[in-house]
């Protein structure tokens, strides 16, 4: 059993927990996720990998409260155990695999938005301890939705913003990328952008105005999580990719985001169903 | 001869009852219409039942145990060759195998030999005090099992009888492989009967631990070096899934057979207990021939949708289990044949309105010795449906071969190992699925004991 070893709320709703998982911390690398199941009756539901201390031998996972799963995930408290914990899931980041010259290079801007913010952390922590800076947006609806902020200062150069304005740039993550390319004199060449469906697909379409190579990290619908199943297909480049083994990391120029978008609300207007009740036959 | 005794036929859930619940199919026989059907058993001086079982159950010899009306004995009989009978009665194709090959078939009907090692098995469930625990000695080499579905589950109780320590490692969250997310419910009961068959290899002396997916938690490389392991064996299976690679396959409501089955099987998803949703549908296209897509099609009929089989070939050339196909007919599935899908139509939302399909001719047989299958021109036509289901087979899941060092595949992505189950790295075995591509349950278990063999040969050399 996986222990629940430390809990706090980051924002409303949004929730980090240390898990004790020694065998996935040991193994965890930035950029890959894990499967967590809460009981018996639980989903399998894919989460991205925020930290990981192999000594003490625990995950950091961040969930956001949305639909029953979540929110069955965020009332656990410390003490009790996910029934199952299974990873590191997916492939690491692309950036690992870079010579450490060539990676020394890079001018990296990570992009994060809402409950994505968390698990661009690892990646952000990585470089700094191979002596690389990164820029860091983090966008949120208004500060109080801010999560990871002291965290994410602790290893890189964060930028906020705020759609009402409550706290740093005015506007939307787009619209700081483009203040800090046009008026600040920053230069990329590389971006790593990690948030929902739709902020990804949009932020992605600015670095292509810029034509700054992009990764994006996809949070598709799941079953297994280890290539089994295939409900993860995802278009890129017009070829079918699983997210789980191939991804979760793909080319953010080259996703078909409107088709992620639609398979991730599979299941919104297909309710759940029980065949001894859908298929009583006692009102005629 | 003596034999006038029809075989003794198998009480079933009523087809019109059953394709509305998920309960099993089959009820089997009950004591006194075993003993009867055993009587049959001609016990033939060289048994051609025991050379056609790929784990050589010495079938003759608990038949007449069970017809004598000792099914502790038979139990016993059963055991020293097959961990998993009640498993193996149940989705074996007793008809290409045992059954096919009873001296009793060429006149009358083959004894039921399937039928007959299910009441077995589940006799020993339900009295598992009665069969006395192996006093097994220990000799302190440990063995990794990867997988714990029919191959691995094989390996590891011969392993474990042998003496060695052995630990299974599974990647999801339930022990039974394929037996757990891919047979049905109604085919295959878990709780009474996979659960239980694992038990018994648990109470082997074998060790599981799941959530490993080896290959990410922890390589082939680590378990020899790191974590003392002495030989590895391979089960993985093949578990990805194929598709056809037409037009409209991602459109909300294509589904790969796994992912529907995984499900309904593993995740429990047809019970309103569970969490995990599951894509209802008006009218289900299942696309494939074999057992999956039988399971899948029948899946979906109990999940309240008017469901259809569209198969390629003709009827003669369906690969699954003759009483599966009779048991779909029964439900009340549709089937298609000799029609292909061409593609898969959408509404303006995303999601599925129909199937494009082309009729199909036999044309001369190809290299499997089966007729191929080719397109007429111009006979497309269109079936409205808004869910389909792919079950086209499946290969192996590149993982381990891509994160173990001097493992060799070949070009589809399958171990390549001997018949002995010994691959191209010193002390890593392999069978199953993951060597031979998608087959079947029998087989796998087959190579799991031949490997187990191969294992103790290797370890007494060391």
């Amino acid at each position: 059993m996986f222990e629940i070893v430390s809990k706090r709320e980051l924002a409303p709703n949004i929730v980090e927990m240390k898990v004790h998982a020694p065998r996935v911390a040991e193994s965890a690398k930035p950029g890959q996720f894990i499967i967590v199941r809460t009981d018996r009756f639980g989903e399998r539901i894919p989460l991205t990998i925020c930290d990981y201390d192999p000594s003490e031998g625990t995950v950091t996972i961040v969930t956001q409260s949305i639909g029953l799963s979540s929110h069955k995930i965020n009332d656990m408290n410390v003490g009790e155990a996910f029934a199952d914990f299974a990873g590191p899931l997916g492939r690491p980041s692309d950036l690992l695999d870079l010579p450490s010259d060539v990676l020394k290079g890079k001018k990296i801007l990570f992009v994060a938005g809402g409950v994505g913010t968390a698990p661009v952390y690892p990646q952000v922590k990585w470089l700094k301890e191979q002596g690389v800076e990164a820029d860091v947006v983090i966008g949120a609806k208004t500060k109080d939705l801010f999560t990871y902020v002291d965290e994410m200062r602790s290893v890189g150069n964060v930028y906020l913003c705020t759609d009402d304005g409550s706290e740093g740039f005015h506007g939307m993550v787009t619209g700081l990328m483009k203040d800090l390319i046009d008026n600040q004199g920053k230069e990329y060449d590389h971006c790593v952008i990690i948030g929902p469906m739709i902020m990804m697909k949009f932020a992605a379409l600015t670095t292509k105005e810029y034509g700054i190579p992009t990764v994006v990290s996809l949070n598709a619908l799941m079953v297994d999580g280890t290539g089994m199943c295939g409900a993860c297909r995802v278009t890129v480049d017009g070829e079918t990719r699983f997210t789980c083994v191939e991804g979760p990391e793909f080319d953010g120029h080259k996703v078909d985001f409107d088709e992620a978008m639609r398979r991730q609300n599979m299941y919104r207007d297909n309710k759940k169903t029980h065949p001894e009740t859908e298929n009583c036959k006692c009102n005629g | 001869m003596a034999n006038r005794i029809p075989r003794v036929p198998v009480r079933e859930q009523d087809p019109a009852e059953r394709a509305t619940n998920f309960e099993e199919v089959c009820f089997g026989y009950d004591a006194e219409e075993a003993k009867l059907e055993a009587s049959r058993c001609l016990n033939c001086k060289k048994p051609r039942c025991v050379e056609s079982c790929p784990v050589h159950v010495d079938i003759p010899g608990f038949i007449s145990k069970v017809a004598a009306g000792e099914f502790r004995e038979a139990a016993m009989v059963i055991a020293n060759d097959s961990s998993l009978p009640s498993v193996c009665g149940r989705v074996c194709p007793q008809e290409s195998q045992c059954e096919g090959s009873c001296v009793l078939g060429v006149k009358f009907e083959p004894v039921a030999i399937g039928k007959l090692e299910r009441f077995v098995g589940d006799w020993a469930i339900e009295n598992h005090d009665a069969i006395p625990a192996p006093q097994i000695e220990r000799n302190g080499k440990r063995v990794a099992v990867i997988g714990s579905g029919p191959a691995g589950l094989a390996c590891a109780s011969d392993l474990s009888k042998l003496g060695y320590d052995v630990t299974v490692f599974e990647a999801l969250h339930e022990y039974g492989g394929v037996l757990v997310y891919g047979i049905p419910e109604f085919r295959l009961p878990k709780e009474r009967i996979v659960a239980k068959e694992v038990e018994a290899v648990r109470n082997l002396g074998v060790h599981f631990e799941k959530d490993v997916i080896v290959g990410h938690t922890m390589t082939v490389d680590d378990l020899l070096d790191h974590e003392g392991f002495d030989a590895v064996f391979v089960g993985s299976g093949a578990g990805l899934p194929r598709f056809m690679g037409i037009e409209g396959e991602n459109l909300n409501g294509v589904f790969s057979a796994n992912e529907y089955l995984t499900r309904a099987n593993l995740m429990h998803a047809y019970d309103s207990h569970y969490d995990t949703p599951i894509y209802q549908g008006r009218k289900v296209v299942v696309v494939g021939g074999g057992n999956v897509a039988m399971d899948a099609v029948r899946t979906a009929k109990r999940l309240g949708a008017d469901a259809v089989i569209v198969y390629r070939r003709s009827e003669a050339e369906l690969p699954a289990r003759v009483e599966e196909v009779h048991h779909a007919k029964q439900e009340g599935i549709e089937f298609r044949m000799l029609t292909n899908p061409v593609r898969v139509l959408g509404d303006e939302s995303g999601k599925v309105r129909g199937l494009e399909c082309v009729e199909m001719e036999l044309g001369e047989p190809d290299e499997s010795g089966r007729r191929s299958p080719k397109a007429k021109e111009g006979s497309n036509f269109t079936i409205d449906c808004d869910v389909v289901i792919m079950a086209l087979g499946t290969s192996p899941n590149p993982l381990i071969k891509s994160t173990t060092k001097g493992l060799e595949t070949n070009r589809r992505g399958c171990i390549v190992a001997d018949e002995e189950g010994r691959t191209s790295r010193e002390g890593v075995f392999a069978g199953g699925d993951a060597v031979t591509g998608a087959a079947t349950v029998i087989l796998a278990m087959g190579a799991g004991r031949k490997a187990a063999k191969a294992i103790d040969e290797y370890l007494q050399g060391k």
